[in-house]
């Protein structure tokens, strides 16, 4: 019995391919956005378990010198022969014609901790023979785009494209790299590796003149990170809730079809338990199925998304992340669990439906739901319940968690209060029609929604979630486009490589009359953690140009005279520090801080003092970048021309304003390149939503459409109607999208922003973005209300008689 | 002491000359972990290198040192101790020379290269036996900035903090440290160096493939392993071999089993056998009488049969030999101290020591290779 029984209930989907293909897409959908997100924060985070212990160069203790000077090949030998197992490595910064410096990072591939070669490095083929790496010229190895550009310089060893490199990062053995920066015998920092010999002598014994500072924990990174994953997860959420609206759909549908099979079953003498599990079993086994197809789908999605990912990691955290995707099984299985749960909430109404169905209940569909004014209030309640939640939680909690609260309550209790607000305009229409053909368009309209809401429901998450994201990115873009035309007020940047160099450009620009603003730098810690302070000159550009976020009266004076320092956002939301507090700059020195500017794009602690309270503080640090101030009427280039012309200097010293500010934008659309494209899919997912949705409901309706046709409305009048309802009901959602979007973009900016990236944004406003969204929105209501609306043209007369004629 | 070696087989000999030959040539592949395979390219040719010379009559303390023309070289040190209870110990020190190109004239000049540039590179393996511990531990680094390196006099030959010093081969010390382990010997020389092959000029192919080779297989010394539980004083025999050459790598044959063995009449024995993927396995070995003359044996006077196994590092490997060479009425069984003695390496192989009985008693250091996981 049970056989024919699952044979009845089975025959189901083999008559309708479509509906069976409309449940598994909504599964696999919902379960391929949810598990690409789950492979690429697994894989990140077992990036960071892997480097725990050995966690890139910021994973190891370092040795180095108090002030930032460097450290000789002397020491690291005598360290090496007293049995301290230390590794070297160069920091600086290259010259490559044909764009800005590159960071070069030079280290002693024999001694150093594979787990602090960049990730990538290790999958080098074997096409690299050991004296190409080790002699001269060596090798250089960089991130794709830059082995690219770097390829073409001439001067420069062959160059090595690995993935997983940042974008202005090059990696090379540290012989090669203090050759190509023109420091012979000199080290930036030592490593220590975390296993050392037995019996060997305190480290003040062999060197006493360095400090040892304690590695950053990998608790930091996934703390640091902890707000990047936590943004992904919420898209993956919100993907795999539109993508249930879908299978809700769909096996709500099965359901009502089947209820002549199911009361006939019953009739005949099938139990309810039995029916009851064999159903569950039905549903299991197109989870399983459909979460199969979805992990595979993911896991190509996350294999596409993942190398962003990885550089977004890198570039904004330094984070190592490899750019690769492994298999996990704890991943395929949390995966399907997810497909099993996802199918269980969708058809839970379905069960709960047919535990209370009497056994000889009238086979007739219900049209699903019958339009009860107070459900919908009901649920309205909810939802404003949830929307004051959300709004409470900041002032409750703090922290990511608060933000992402309040974005999940603002976003659920509005889907919730959706229907309501729908019913609402729908009744006001309704009020306004006259003929009675408009109302009844009104009132079916109403008698819709039940069915529909969960799809518009669906369909105004994704709208929302696509304008606050939207908003923030370009809010985002906006402000660092003209913090970057502000902070580059310089038109040309010049690297020198030594002292030699230094004082050439101070003379050349002091003889041709054009404004030097030198820079220098060191790294230290700053109230407490590793950072770079940064020192300038006294000059009325910074004044006029730079952007202070506040700033106490008299800020450049007190700075110039050496009595107060600027700090970066981060570093003030950091420590929570404000304007007049004192910041420790190092070892026995503080000062108060005078004012507080934004740093986008960086993730460490950074201040400014003057350059030569900086120089007094840190005997020794050279000054190796200036700014030069072009002429009334010469560009950039034009200067870096005449410089070339008039002294030693190489071209490659030199990058001009529009080419930093192209690099650092790339950067930026990078940094956005995953949310962007979560994005696009969740909003794609809607569409399906909707479109199952009618086709659903187009089914149900017959009931409903053949007295209209009988009294003389013609197939193809009603399918315009229909049609048009689609995208009224779209349009109507929209409306209610946008105010929710701006509401969403605002807690991005305000909430979730300071929280994961340590910096506040302004908000902008992007009318134009909307009018295409809306656009866009229609385009899909009316696409996936056209394929209904043809079927409804198309519906045999006869079928509509039969409505009168039979029970089904 | 004339070497035929000339009557052996090719192939074998320049895989005999492999086995150290490639841990050498691991020094370049294993330091950069970014360059799986970059032994192949030293396997490709001597172009440019210095070759060994029959001609070439070896001077001390000059030949203690380094020889950085030629692209290979080791010092590598072996030796068999007892506790003051009796226990055996076992310990193992061996320093790689690879150089990654033949060194410039001004490199020449300057024993190789200076700075970090510099094309030659250190590899050092320590290892330390117990009847029921093993250690091992493994340093790399590069010539040219004193970080490794060998001075013939006073003659120092190290790594890191890991050191073989002394006045000559006549008297040593030697050390060595990692984070579980550490041991520290004083060694003095009961006989004189033996020089392998023509006077130390070891031919290994009809072709002219060669090394200059010498031992000193009469240490004799006293010191302390570091042990977890515990310092232990010790003393014993010890063994050490030079070579340094500039042959090209040969083919891997399957893996070689290797022995020297100092026996209890003050004769001592190196031996070895190859094992083929296709024909018998190949033998060789060098006699050397307790006055330090050494008569060299080509292939098949020494034989050597698997008596026992062991699993040790997901291998199966034979850790009891039968070791008969009938020109000496030597026929003996070895037996390894400890049969877990696995260095677990960048390059990984089987080396301890092992306990002699039979026709002679005495002990000795067995390495093999090419042992693949079961």
């Amino acid at each position: 019995m049970t056989r024919i029984a699952l044979g009845a209930l089975l025959s189901h989907w083999r008559r309708r391919p479509g509906q069976l293909a409309t449940l598994l897409l909504g599964l696999a959908l919902a379960t391929a956005l949810w598990s690409a997100v789950q492979a690429i924060n697994s894989e990140a985070r077992a990036s960071y378990d892997e480097a725990a212990g050995a966690l890139g160069l910021s994973g190891y203790d370092r040795l180095e010198r108090p002030g930032g000077a460097p450290l000789s090949t002397g020491e690291f030998v005598a360290l090496r022969r007293a049995g301290w197992l230390v590794s070297p490595v160069l920091e600086g910064r290259l010259r490559a014609a044909g764009g800005p410096p590159v960071a070069l990072t030079g280290l002693d591939l024999l001694s150093a901790p594979p787990g602090a070669l960049p990730p990538g490095l290790t999958a080098v083929g074997g096409d690299t023979d050991p004296a190409d790496l080790f002699t001269a010229p060596g090798t250089l190895f960089a991130a794709p785009a830059l082995a690219e550009r770097l390829a073409e310089v001439q001067g420069l060893p062959p160059v090595q494209a690995v993935a997983g490199l940042a974008a202005d990062q090059a990696v090379t053995d540290i012989g090669t790299a203090q050759r190509l920066l023109g420091r012979a015998g000199e080290i930036s920092h030592l490593l220590v590796l975390p296993a050392q010999p037995l019996g060997r002598p305190p480290l003040a014994e062999i060197a006493p003149g360095l400090t040892r500072v304690a590695a950053e924990s990998a608790g930091d990174i996934a703390q640091l990170t902890r707000s990047f994953h936590l943004n992904l997860t919420a898209f993956g959420l919100l993907s795999f809730g539109v993508g249930l609206f879908i299978s809700h759909g769909a096996i709500g549908l099965a359901f009502e079809q089947r209820r002549p099979t199911i009361r006939t079953l019953r009739a005949l003498g099938v139990p309810q338990g039995r029916l009851f599990a064999l159903l569950i079993a039905e549903t299991a086994l197109m989870a399983l199925v459909a979460g199969a197809l979805g992990l595979a789908l993911g896991y190509a999605l996350a294999g596409l998304l993942l190398p962003d990912v990885a550089a977004t990691l890198r570039g904004l955290y330094g984070a190592p992340v490899a750019g690769e995707l492994t298999l996990r099984p704890a991943w395929a299985a949390a995966g399907l669990a997810m497909a099993l749960t996802g199918a269980a909430l969708a058809s839970a109404q379905t069960f709960t439906r047919l535990s209370a169905m009497p056994l000889l209940a009238s086979a007739r569909p219900r049209a699903w739901a019958t339009v009860s004014t107070r459900a919908l209030n009901r649920q309205a309640l909810a939802g404003a319940l949830l929307l004051a939640l959300g709004l409470a939680a900041p002032s409750l909690a703090d922290g990511l968690i608060a933000g992402f609260a309040l974005l999940a309550g603002l976003l659920l209790g509005a889907a919730l209060v959706l229907p309501r607000v729908l019913a609402a305009l729908l009744a006001l229409g309704a009020r306004g029609a006259r003929t009675p053909l408009a109302q009844w368009f009104w009132a079916d309209a109403r008698q819709q929604l039940p069915g529909l809401s969960l799809a518009l429901m669906a369909l105004l998450l994704a709208l929302a979630a696509n304008i606050g994201v939207s908003t923030m990115v370009n809010s985002f873009r906006l402000t660092f486009v003209g913090w970057l035309d502000q902070r580059l007020a310089a038109d040309l940047y010049v690297d020198t490589a030594n002292a030699a160099e230094t004082e050439a450009l101070t003379v050349w620009a002091a003889t041709a009359g054009i404004d030097l603003l030198p820079r220098a730098s060191v790294e230290t810690r700053l109230d407490g953690r590793p950072g770079s302070l940064e020192g300038l000159i006294d000059h009325p550009l910074y004044r006029a140009t730079w952007p202070l976020l506040t700033s106490a009266p008299g800020a450049w004076e007190a700075l110039a005279a050496g009595d107060a320092v600027l700090v970066n956002e981060q570093l003030a939301y950091g420590g929570s520090l404000g304007l007049g507090d004192p910041v420790a700059l190092g070892e026995d020195w503080v000062l108060p801080i005078a004012g507080i500017y934004a740093d986008y794009g960086n993730p460490r602690p950074q201040a400014f003092v003057a350059l030569d309270t900086l120089t007094a503080r840190f005997p020794g640090t050279p000054v190796r970048d200036a700014g030069l101030i072009a002429p009334e009427g010469e560009t950039g280039a034009e200067l870096a021309a005449r410089l070339v012309a008039e002294t030693p200097l190489d071209r490659a010293a030199m990058i001009d304003q529009s080419a930093v500010k192209a690099l650092s934008l790339r950067v930026f659309e990078r940094t956005f390149a995953v949310t962007a494209a979560l994005n696009v899919l969740t909003l794609s997912v809607a569409a399906v939503a909707i479109l199952t949705a009618l086709l659903t409901l187009a089914g149900l309706r017959l009931p409903q459409l053949a007295p209209v046709w009988a009294i003389g409305v013609p197939r193809a009048r009603l399918a315009r109607l229909d049609l048009l309802r689609a995208l009224m009901l779209a349009a109507l959602t929209f409306a209610v999208a946008l105010p929710l979007g701006i509401v969403t973009a605002w807690a991005l900016l305000d909430v979730v922003n300071v929280e994961a990236f340590g910096w506040r944004l302004p908000m902008y406003l992007f009318p134009w973005d909307w009018v295409l969204l809306l656009a866009l929105s229609l385009v899909a209501a009316g696409l996936a209300g056209l394929w209904p609306a043809r079927r409804l043209a198309r519906t045999a007369p006869s079928t509509f008689l039969k409505v009168f004629a039979d029970e089904r | 002491m004339n070497v035929d070696w000339t009557t052996a087989r090719r192939a074998p000999r320049a895989a005999m000359w492999t086995r150290r030959a490639a841990l050498a040539a691991g020094a370049a592949a294993l330091a950069a972990p970014a360059l799986p395979q970059g032994f192949a390219g030293l396997g490709t040719g001597a172009d440019g290198f210095a070759l060994p010379d029959r001609a070439t009559r070896l001077t001390f303390p000059a030949d203690h040192g380094a020889h950085p023309a030629f692209r290979i070289e080791w010092w590598y040190l072996t030796a068999n101790l007892t506790g003051a209870d009796g226990r055996p110990y076992g310990l193992q020190w061996t320093l790689f020379r690879s150089a990654l190109r033949p060194p410039s004239e001004v490199e020449t000049r300057v024993g190789g290269g200076r700075g970090w540039e510099s094309p030659q590179l250190w590899l050092a393996h320590a290892g330390l036996t117990t009847p029921d511990r093993h250690f091992a531990a493994e340093r790399f680094a590069r010539g040219g900035i004193g970080q490794a390196g060998v001075v013939a006099d006073p003659f120092s030959a190290w790594i890191d903090e890991w050191e073989m010093a002394g006045d000559g081969f006549d008297r040593l010390t030697v050390g060595a440290a990692a984070p579980d382990f550490a041991y520290a010997l004083a060694l003095e020389a009961s006989g004189p160096l033996v020089f392998q092959g023509d006077r130390g000029y070891s031919v290994k192919s009809p072709e002219g493939q060669a090394s200059h080779y010498y031992s000193q297989p009469f240490l004799r010394g006293t010191g302390t392993l570091t042990l977890p539980d515990g310092p232990v004083q010790v003393s014993g025999e010890a063994w050490i071999d030079r070579e340094w050459s500039s042959a090209p790598l040969a083919e891997t044959q399957d893996g070689w089993d290797w022995i020297s063995l100092h026996l209890d009449s003050g004769e001592k024995l190196m031996g070895f056998r190859l094992r083929d993927r296709v024909g018998p396995p190949f033998t060789s070995a060098t006699h050397v009488t307790r006055d330090g003359v050494a008569t060299p044996y080509g292939n098949g006077a020494l034989t050597m049969s698997p008596r026992a196994t062991s699993q040790v590092a997901g291998r199966t490997v034979p850790t009891g030999w039968a070791v008969r060479l009938p020109a000496h009425g030597i026929d003996v069984d070895l037996d390894a101290v400890n049969p877990t003695a696995w260095m677990d390496l960048s390059i990984s192989y089987w080396e301890g020591p092992v306990r002699i009985s039979g026709s002679h008693g005495g002990r000795g250091y067995l390495e093999m290779t090419g042992y693949t996981p079961d």
